[in-house]
Order: C-alpha cells, then structure tokens, then sequence
C-alpha cells in the first residue's frame, strides 16, 4: 500500500463566540488569580527557576504567585509559530494558525480486538499496530498518546517502550503524554535522537513532542513539569493540558470554567519561558462538565462544544497554538452516539481554528480504542475538512457562461465545466451510499464493515517506512539501560 | 414545637439543603442550648442525609446537592465526635468506611463521589485524601480499626498499589475482619479477584451496595 502525505485542514469558515473585550476580562481573570492566588508546582527545580524571575514562592505549599509582568514577558517570549518535525520530513506540521491538524486519541486501556470483536486489556503490539494504521492514513497528521498503554510490559519503563512502540510503526510526529518524571524525560529524549540522527538534527527537526495532563484546579504536577524542562531544554516543544470538570475541578460556569482551563495551560507557558525564552510550546486542554447524576466524565456534551470553541478563541488572542481535546466520545461501541459527539467536537475545533486536535479512535472517553473508530473518525474529519474549505466564488465557480450553455431544463452531466470540477465533490470511503438491495445482499454491510475490513487490510499489507536495524537496537538498549536504572 | 425540635429541625434543613457554612454554628447553638450531642446527630443531622440521600435515588437531587449535605453533615461532626468519643458513646452508623486513592494516583474525583454516597447512605468516612502510601493506609487501619478499606486506582500503572496494600494489611495481621473494596476505570471484578479484595465497584451507586453487603447491612 502507498504512503500518503497527509492532509491538514486549511481553514476558511470560521465562527466567533466571544468580543474582544470577553477575551480581555478572561485575560485579566487569570492574571489577577495568578498573582494572588498562586499555582501548585510541587517541584523545587521549578519553583527556584519561578522565584528567580520574581514570582513569589511558597516552599511548604509548593505555590508559585506570578506576577502580571511576569506572565506578559512570558507570553511575548513564546514562539506564535513553529514547526512539528517528524521522521518523514514530508509530513512536518507547520503551526501557523492557518492549518488545523488531527492526531489519534490516546491512553486507553482497553483494546476491541481487530480480529476477534472482544474487548481486552491494552499491549505494546496495539500501539504499533494502530501507530501504523495511523501512518497508513492521510487524516492523521501526528500520534498522540500513546493510544494505548503497553500493559504486557514492565510499568517503570512502559512510556519508553510506549515510545518505541510509536517510532516503529509510524514515520509522523509523536507526541505522548506519558513522560511524566524527569528520569523518563531523559531517556525518552535520546530515543528520539536516535530516531531523528543525533541531538542537534532532533533540535532542528523535532519529531517529538510533549504534552503534560495538568492538576486542576491551579496546579501541576512535580514530574510533568521536570520531565518538560528536559524536553525544552533539547527543543522538543511542551504543552500542557488542563482538563476542568465544571462541578468537580472546575466552575459550574463555562466562563469560570475556562478561567480555570487558561491559568492551567498559561501557567506552565510562564516557567518553560522563564526557563527557555522562546521555546516551542503549546496550549492543551479538554474542559469539561460532570454529569450530574453520576459525576462521570462524559466524553461530549453541548458544554464540550462551546469550551472546545471558547478557549481556541482565548489561544489565539494569545497567538499560542492550541492542542484541543478533540473527539474521543463517551459511547462504548462505535454507534449513533459516537457520530454525534464526535462530529460536532470536531466542528467546534475546526470552525475555530484549532491548530491540533486530539483525535480519533477512542471510546468510553478515551478508555477503550477501536480501530473502526480511527478509520471512520477520518472520515468525519474529511467532511469537516471538505466543509472548512468554504466555497469559492469566482468566474469560473459561478460559472455564468456554463448556465447560459445549459439554457433551461438542460443538464450538466456531460459538460466540460463538470468533468473539469467534478473531482472537487467529496467522495465517501465507508459512510454507505449503496442502492437498498445491493447493501441488504451484502448482508447489510455498513461504514463499520467497511471501516473493519479497511484497518485489516492495511494492517496486513501496510508496510511503515523501517526503522534502520541499528536504530531499533539502540532503542533496545536505552530502554534496557533504564530496566537497570530507574527504580521501581 | 420546643426550642430544641427547632434547633434539630434547622439541622435537618441546612444538612438537606447542604448549608455548609451554617452547620458549625447551628450544631454549636444546639450544644448552647443543652442539646446532647447524641440527639443531635440521631434527630438532627441524620434525618438530613437520609433526606438528601432519598432525593438523589429518586432522580430529584443532582450529585453537587448530595456532596454539600455530606459535607454540611461532616462539618457538624467535626464539632460532635470529640464529645461523642468523650462521652463514650456512639452513633449508629452501618460502619467505618477508610477510603483513599492509592500511591502515585491523584485521581479523587470519583474517590469523593464515593465518599460521599457512602455518607450519605450511613457509613462513616475516613478520607485519606489522594496518593495514600500503603503504609498510610495500613497504620490508619490499625489506628482506626475501620470495617471497610476503600481504595480508588485510576491509572494501569497504580491498580498495583490496590494488590500491594492487600498484602501488607494481610502481613501486619490486620486483614482479617477487616473487608477490603477497590474501584476506579481499570478495576473490574476479575481484577479484585486476583488481588484477593473482597470486591469491587463500577460506579459509587453500586460501592454503597457493595459496602452494605460487606458489613452485612
Ligand atoms: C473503594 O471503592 C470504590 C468503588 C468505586 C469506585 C472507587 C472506589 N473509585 C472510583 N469508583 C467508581 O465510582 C466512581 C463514581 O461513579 C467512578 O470513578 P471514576 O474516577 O471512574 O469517575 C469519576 C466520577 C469521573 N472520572 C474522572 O474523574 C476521571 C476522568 C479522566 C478523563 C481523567 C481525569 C479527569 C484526570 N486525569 Co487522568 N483521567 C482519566 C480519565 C478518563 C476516564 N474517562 O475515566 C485517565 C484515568 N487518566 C489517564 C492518565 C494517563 C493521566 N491522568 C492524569 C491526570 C488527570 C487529571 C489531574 C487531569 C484529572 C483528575 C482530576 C482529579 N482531581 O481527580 C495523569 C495522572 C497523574 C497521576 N499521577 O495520577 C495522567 C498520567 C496524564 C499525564 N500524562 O499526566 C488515563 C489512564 C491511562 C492508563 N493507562 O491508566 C485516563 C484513562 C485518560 C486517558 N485516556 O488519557 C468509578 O470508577
């Protein structure tokens, strides 16, 4: 099967939901809580590297108050625009405000087994294998996660075989949100300078990424935020994702919620620019609300919508790109509800220029991965993608001359005009468009059977670009190396 | 009504309407009043949870109404268990449940949620907080002689701590009549098996069932 070069969204249509003076008073929310409240960041690397800009610290709360001038510095520092490298230097993604890109989804725990339907605990053999579906496909732009955790293997290095895992099956950028501690960070590094050719070519080329979960409300954790100083200390760009539940850790109130959802990704932005002034970073989130009845994460919902659509408008009157927790419905089975949710996500992220979003092939918010559910999450992405172009209007699209050809009560069908542009109508590859008879012969084959037999097919022919021999035996090694080191 | 069904029947209301910041004061007025510390909580304060407790089953009550009553309640025994233990007397409760989220997990969010169902149904909750040490979990169980340890596991990479705690409470002579719960997205029933729990729970509507059964109630 051919490699494709993938295809980001380029963005016409776009929706707004707040006024230039919202965006101020979100702003200003966040300083004033910033400054007087203080963040957690239970790390002291961190709090000495906060406390030697002038942010006054708490050591025994481990609380970080940063100043307005402080903040305003930090975000003039950070990069408005930048690139993502990858292995396959065709499929680099350029964060440019203009271009909006889908990963995977990532972290489950549990797989639906390609070949059997059942549903058990996640391996290191899923990553690469759904790695590689990913890379066979053109939507997908990076690998987020891992989508799944490697639980076949030994906990204290599993993120690092999580990571080889990712790098063999797919030659796209990988951005994971495992490397929680500043010891994993080190040897994940030099895995992917392997990957890339050496420290310096990884620096040019980052082909990897890192994303933190952060501790909301207003905190961190100790070994996120070392393990990403580690990162931005070799160029590999950060971000990190709040994720408020309105109710739990988060306001009732969507506009308290993204108060919240701003100090929790700008927090971070302060100490990775205070410590690497104009190293790549990110914003990340996926705010939520709780479901009342059960407190549950619900994976979509309206308010997921309009927080998806309200904080990309908040990045980008910071010109911070912004990784947003996209997809990953709260259905169990790949159904009418999964559609629902993951449809209008993605619309919110798209029609607000969302640069990243993560992603596609998740179920029961982000806990159990279905390979169908890659396959057919793409192809709601290609009708978004389809819908975000917008139309163009010009003499040739209006196609004045073509009508009067026509003239009344004719037809298009085999006009110059229509085999010239026909290409440009959307062509499904599982929604089902059979006649009746056809789909009820085929025993009522739908785009979950076609998705199915599409994530087979290539997992049996597709083959990734290789990993050079000698480079999967360095990974070994390092990972070997950290078996030995890291205690358990 | 006398002054003292009064004072019981504005515990009840601010425990029902999860008035936190009243309950301190009002249980304080009470023992003002020469109410004993006893009838407060068995006229006063348990009504109340039974009562928003009832309401949440019956779809009337949202989670946020229930877990302020668990925390108006729990304000006022702050106040009223030194004097109850003083006093040497007891409530009737249908047990001690100490509950946490095992080390390297600071998932809480359902913990509490568990917790306060718990209360709510009538257990007593010890809440060790989020990223309890095994060896937390065992001194607070030989301190505390609870009836139930829960513990929460959010991550893959945690559960571990759920079997490792087991164990230890086991080495240190103090499994036995003690019942053990576990819970969180990864935990199942075959999981609890294996570590040797007494159960487990999907959600915290089942955890109070579950709870009840493992003391008998
Ligand atoms: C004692 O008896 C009992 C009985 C029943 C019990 C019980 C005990 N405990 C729970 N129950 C049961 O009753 C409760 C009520 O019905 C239920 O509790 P739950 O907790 O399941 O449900 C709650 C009511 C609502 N659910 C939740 O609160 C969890 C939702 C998800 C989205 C989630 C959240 C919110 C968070 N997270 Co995290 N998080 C996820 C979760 C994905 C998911 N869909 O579950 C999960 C669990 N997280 C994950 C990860 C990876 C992480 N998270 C992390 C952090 C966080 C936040 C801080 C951002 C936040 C937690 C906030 C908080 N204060 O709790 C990090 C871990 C940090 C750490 N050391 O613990 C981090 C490692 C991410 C990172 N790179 O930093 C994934 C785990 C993957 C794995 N392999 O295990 C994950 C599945 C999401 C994903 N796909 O990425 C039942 O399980």
């Amino acid at each position: 099967m051919a490699h494709q070069k993938i295809v980001p969204i380029e963005l016409k249509l776009q929706t707004r939901l707040f006024s230039p003076d919202d965006l101020k008073r979100f702003h200003l929310a966040a300083l004033e809580i910033m400054e007087e409240v203080g963040v957690s960041m239970p790390s002291h690397k961190a709090l000495d590297i906060l406390a030697g800009a002038g942010a006054t610290v708490d050591r025994q709360k481990m609380v970080a108050k940063l100043p307005r001038s402080l903040v305003e510095k930090a975000l003039k520092a950070a990069p408005k625009r930048y690139t993502l490298g990858a292995r396959d230097p065709g499929n680099s993604l350029d964060l440019d405000g203009k271009h909006s890109y889908l990963s995977t989804d990532g972290c489950g725990i549990e797989t639906y087994d390609l070949w059997t339907g059942e549903r058990r605990l996640s391996t290191k053999q899923d990553i690469e294998d759904s790695a590689r579906l990913a890379d066979s496909l053109p939507q997908i732009a990076f690998y987020w996660g891992p989508m799944v955790s490697a639980q076949d293997v030994p906990a204290k290095t599993r993120p690092l075989h999580e990571l080889q895992a990712a790098f063999t099956g797919t030659a796209k950028h990988v951005q994971p949100e495992t490397i929680i501690t500043e010891e994993i960070a080190k040897y994940a590094v030099d895995m992917a300078a392997v990957v890339a050719g050496g420290y310096e070519e990884l620096r040019r080329r980052p082909l990897l990424s890192v994303m933190q979960c952060a501790m909301d409300p207003l905190g961190q954790d100790g070994g996120s935020l070392e393990a990403s100083l580690v990162a931005a200390e070799h160029g590999l760009p950060t971000g990190f994702m709040p994720m408020p539940m309105s109710c739990a850790t988060g306001p009732a109130t969507l506009a308290g919620n993204l108060v919240v959802t701003t100090i929790d990704a700008l927090a971070p932005l302060v100490l990775m620019q205070t410590a690497y002034p104009g190293s790549p970073f990110f914003f990340a989130a996926a705010p939520t609300a709780i479901d009342l009845r059960l407190g549950s994460y619900t994976g979509g919902g309206p308010e997921d919508y309009l927080l998806a659509a309200g904080f990309q408008e908040i990045c980008a009157y910071y010109g911070i790109p912004l990784s947003m927790g996209t997809m990953a419905t709260g259905a169990k089975v790949p159904d009418w509800q999964a559609a629902v949710d993951n449809v209008f996500s993605t619309l919110a992220s798209v029609l607000t220029t969302v640069a990243m979003m993560t992603g596609a092939g998740m179920l029961n918010g982000s806990k159990i991965m279905s390979f169908q559910q890659i396959v057919m999450d793409c192809e709601i992405y290609e009708i978004a993608r389809r819908f975000a172009a917008g139309i163009e209007v010009n003499d040739e699209t209006l196609a004045v001359k073509v009508i009067k050809e026509v003239g009344i009560g004719g037809n298009y069908l085999a006009h110059k005009h229509t085999r010239a542009h026909m290409r440009e109508i959307w062509r499904p590859t599982v929604v089902d468009r059979s006649p009746l008879q056809v789909w009820e012969d085929s025993g009522r084959a739908g785009a979950f059977e076609k998705a199915t037999e599409i994530a087979r097919r290539t997992l049996k022919d597709y083959q990734t670009e290789p990993l050079a021999p000698e480079v999967q035996r360095e990974l070994d090694e390092i990972i070997r190396k950290a078996e030995k080191t890291i205690r358990d | 009504m006398s002054d003292k069904g009064a004072l019981l029947e504005k515990l009840k209301g601010i425990v029902i309407d999860g008035i936190i910041e009243d309950s301190e004061g009002a249980t304080k007025e009470a023992l003002g009043q020469g109410v004993e510390p006893l009838e407060i909580v068995e006229k006063g304060l348990v009504p109340g949870i039974e009562e928003a407790g009832a309401r949440f089953s019956r779809g009337d009550y949202f989670l946020p109404e229930l877990v302020a009553s668990a925390e108006a309640m729990q304000t006022a025994m702050a106040v009223l268990d030194p004097l109850l233990r003083a006093k040497q007397e007891a409530r009737k409760t249908l047990g001690h449940v100490l509950l946490g989220t095992v080390e390297g997990d600071i998932h809480s969010i359902g913990k509490n949620i568990v917790g306060a169902l718990l209360q709510a149904a009538g257990f007593v909750v010890t809440d060790l907080g989020a990223n309890v040490a095994v060896g937390t979990f065992v001194a607070k169980a030989r301190e505390l002689r609870p009836n139930i340890i829960g513990m929460s596991a959010l991550l893959t990479t945690t559960m571990v701590k759920q079997q490792q705690t087991i164990e230890a409470l086991a080495k240190e002579g103090l499994r036995s009549g003690l019942k053990v719960m576990v819970g969180g997205a990864p935990v199942t029933g075959d999981w609890a098996k294996k570590i040797g729990a007494d159960d487990f729970a999907e959600d915290a509507v089942a955890a109070v069932a579950v709870a009840k059964r493992l003391v008998g109630a």
